[in-house]
């Protein structure tokens, strides 16, 4: 455990290290992030939801983060929005482009219906083209199975 | 006959004549030159290659000629260090006991000569069983296109011995696979069936998928993402010049491209708000027609090799299934009916069976069935395969494995043929990782 957490901290250090001419990377990870950036979003409101297996209804868990998504959004006007939709790797590759792009149109209806403009809003799927994490066991495939909430 | 003098592609004459004795009732069972693949199980048939006299070329024509047969897992290239007669002249009848004796039931022999700036290449197969000459044929073409010799030398033997049409002077174009899983670059790339040229006609800036070949092989469909979060698009490009242009510039994504057999249409799916419907371009006058409609994913669709009906899959009834309809839309019906998800399918160029991938109890396969849903048969297993394409005689499938990912790492992917009987896997020859095989029509001659 110990090696681990070491190793965990070498690998923040060399992150920052690659990124140092990256403000926003560059900030140490644990201190407070600013109000109204990407970084504040991600880590404080959440930039995703995650979906059932071939569903694309959002989840009670999802409307939570999708209602702290809206309040943030209406707060901080000034992002565009691409929700990008995912899936895990247990679908055929053109289906998945087809599933995902139902989730992120499920994702962006209920940010319109909390009041986001729809102009506000673009979507795009990448099926099961960009993995995050990278696994293939159920854990990973639950975290894949998502629509993240990407500003501009 | 067949001439392309502008492409200087190989030229075809049958100038030996003696065409094809068949091995007849006097042969031993045991070694034939002939298969019946009807049969549920036949052994493959011993053949020796010669390497072709007269050129320094005609050992690399005939090691070219044996991988392909060898591969093709019907015939079993006999080693060159076990023939027993040395120095044959290709024009007179090999010593028959000489090769009954190291147990080839066929022996190829071949010439090289150099003819005006190109190679004229003379092959004869002879049956050994009965003592006879079984095809004889000359090509000739440059001198650089001489692979190409040698696989239109191994589709005229495969013909000769299975009855079948051959495969092996065709391409593959397939998504070509690098770095990391969550950032991966994925471009299209051709190389020739046994992994010979290969060339990439995306840049990798951005992800293409899903290529598929026109039936002249000048141009390929695919799916690629734009810049700046631009919704993935269909383009057509030539393969020669590379030149590509935008199929339909639609509001939302369009993907799962695939030619009609006369290659004047290409259907796809566009999806608008978070529906997706298969649509028909006529590439002719870029018209567009709607071909399904309703709240369904509705996609990967194909058309069936006589142009009249497309086969596709749909989540409508709940799972995804497989259905045929009219080639104009209407008149659905599902086909598919076992346990489990169905996906990508594709109509064999000889109309009898359709592959597809199958998702069921956690693992993937590809099969087949017929046209109507019956007769459905399983060729392959896997934690992930999928993406089954036809080579174009309808025997041989190639379809992409997937290794589970481990510790963050990426697991291998790869490309495999199988013959229609579930036998003969292997893997295909790519450089790295590879998935998404489109396999093309014979090329023009």
């Amino acid at each position: 455990m110990r090696m681990i957490k070491a190793l965990t901290a070498i690998a923040a250090m060399l992150l920052i290290a690659a990124c140092s001419n990256d403000q926003q990377a560059a900030a140490p990870a644990t201190t407070t992030v600013t109000p109204g950036s990407v970084a504040d979003f991600r880590q404080n409101v959440g930039d995703r939801v995650f979906f059932d297996t071939d569903q694309s209804t959002v989840r009670e868990d999802g409307r939570q983060t999708l209602n702290r998504q809206a309040e943030w959004l209406k707060k901080y006007g000034n992002y565009q929005i691409t929700v990008e939709g995912h899936c895990d790797e247990r679908g055929t590759r053109e289906y998945n482009l087809a599933l995902g792009e139902r989730r992120a149109n499920a994702a962006r209806q209920y940010l319109v219906a909390q009041g986001i403009p729809a102009a506000r809003i673009k979507t795009i799927s990448y099926g099961k083209e960009r993995p995050d994490p990278v696994g293939s066991d159920e854990a990973a495939w639950a975290r894949n199975r998502r629509a993240v909430t990407a500003l501009q | 006959m067949n001439t392309r003098f502008d492409m200087m592609l190989p030229r075809r004459q049958t100038i030996l004549g003696g065409v094809a004795l068949a091995a007849g009732a006097a042969a031993p069972a045991h070694a034939q030159l002939t298969i019946d693949m009807t049969k549920p199980s036949f052994e493959p048939v011993p053949i020796a290659i010669v390497d072709f006299k007269g050129d320094k070329v005609g050992a690399d024509i005939a090691g070219v000629v044996r991988n392909d047969l060898q591969n093709s897992g019907l015939f079993r290239s006999i080693s060159p260090s076990a023939f027993i007669q040395q120095n044959m002249d290709p024009n007179t009848p090999p010593r028959f006991p000489d090769w009954r004796g190291i147990g080839a039931a066929g022996v190829v022999v071949g010439q090289v000569t150099q003819s005006g700036g190109n190679i004229k290449v003379d092959f004869r197969l002879w049956d050994v069983v009965v003592g006879q000459q079984a095809t004889g044929l000359s090509f000739t073409s440059q001198p650089d296109k001489w692979r190409r010799l040698a696989h239109i030398i191994a589709d005229a033997i495969y013909k000769r011995v299975t009855g079948e049409e051959g495969y092996f002077d065709t391409r593959v174009a397939y998504v070509a696979e690098s770095g990391p899983l969550g950032n991966r670059v994925k471009r299209i790339a051709i190389m020739d069936q046994d992994g010979f040229n290969t060339r990439y006609i995306t840049d990798g800036k951005t992800i293409a998928l899903t290529p598929r070949f026109s039936p002249t092989l000048q141009e390929i469909v695919y799916m690629a993402y734009g810049e700046n979060n631009a919704p993935p698009r269909v383009y057509l490009q030539n393969v020669e010049s590379n030149r590509r242009e935008l199929l339909g510039n639609f509001p939302g994504m369009s993907f799962a491209p695939r030619f009609s057999p006369d290659g004047t249409k290409v259907v796809m799916s566009i999806s608008a708000d978070g529906n997706t419907d298969i649509y028909e371009m006529d590439l002719r006058g870029r018209a567009l027609r709607r071909l399904t409609s309703g709240p369904a994913i509705d996609t990967s669709p194909c058309y069936s090799s006589d142009g009249s009906q497309i086969v596709f899959n749909s989540d409508r009834g709940g799972t995804q299934q497989l259905y045929v309809m009219g080639a104009g839309g209407g008149g659905e019906r599902r086909i598919s009916f076992g346990e489990g998800r169905y996906a990508t399918p594709v109509w064999s160029p000889r109309g009898d069976f359709i592959a597809f991938t199958k998702i069921s109890s956690g693992s993937f396969g590809i099969g087949v069935m017929r046209s109507d849903g019956s007769g459905e048969r399983m060729l392959a297993n896997g934690f992930l395969v999928e993406g089954p394409t036809w080579a174009p005689n309808g025997r041989v499938l190639a379809f992409f494995r997937q290794q589970p990912n481990s510790g963050g790492r990426a697991g291998s992917v790869t490309l495999h043929q199988i013959d229609i009987t579930g036998r003969f896997e292997r893997q295909m020859p790519t450089q790295g990782d590879a998935s998404d095989p489109a396999w093309s029509p014979l090329i023009p001659q």
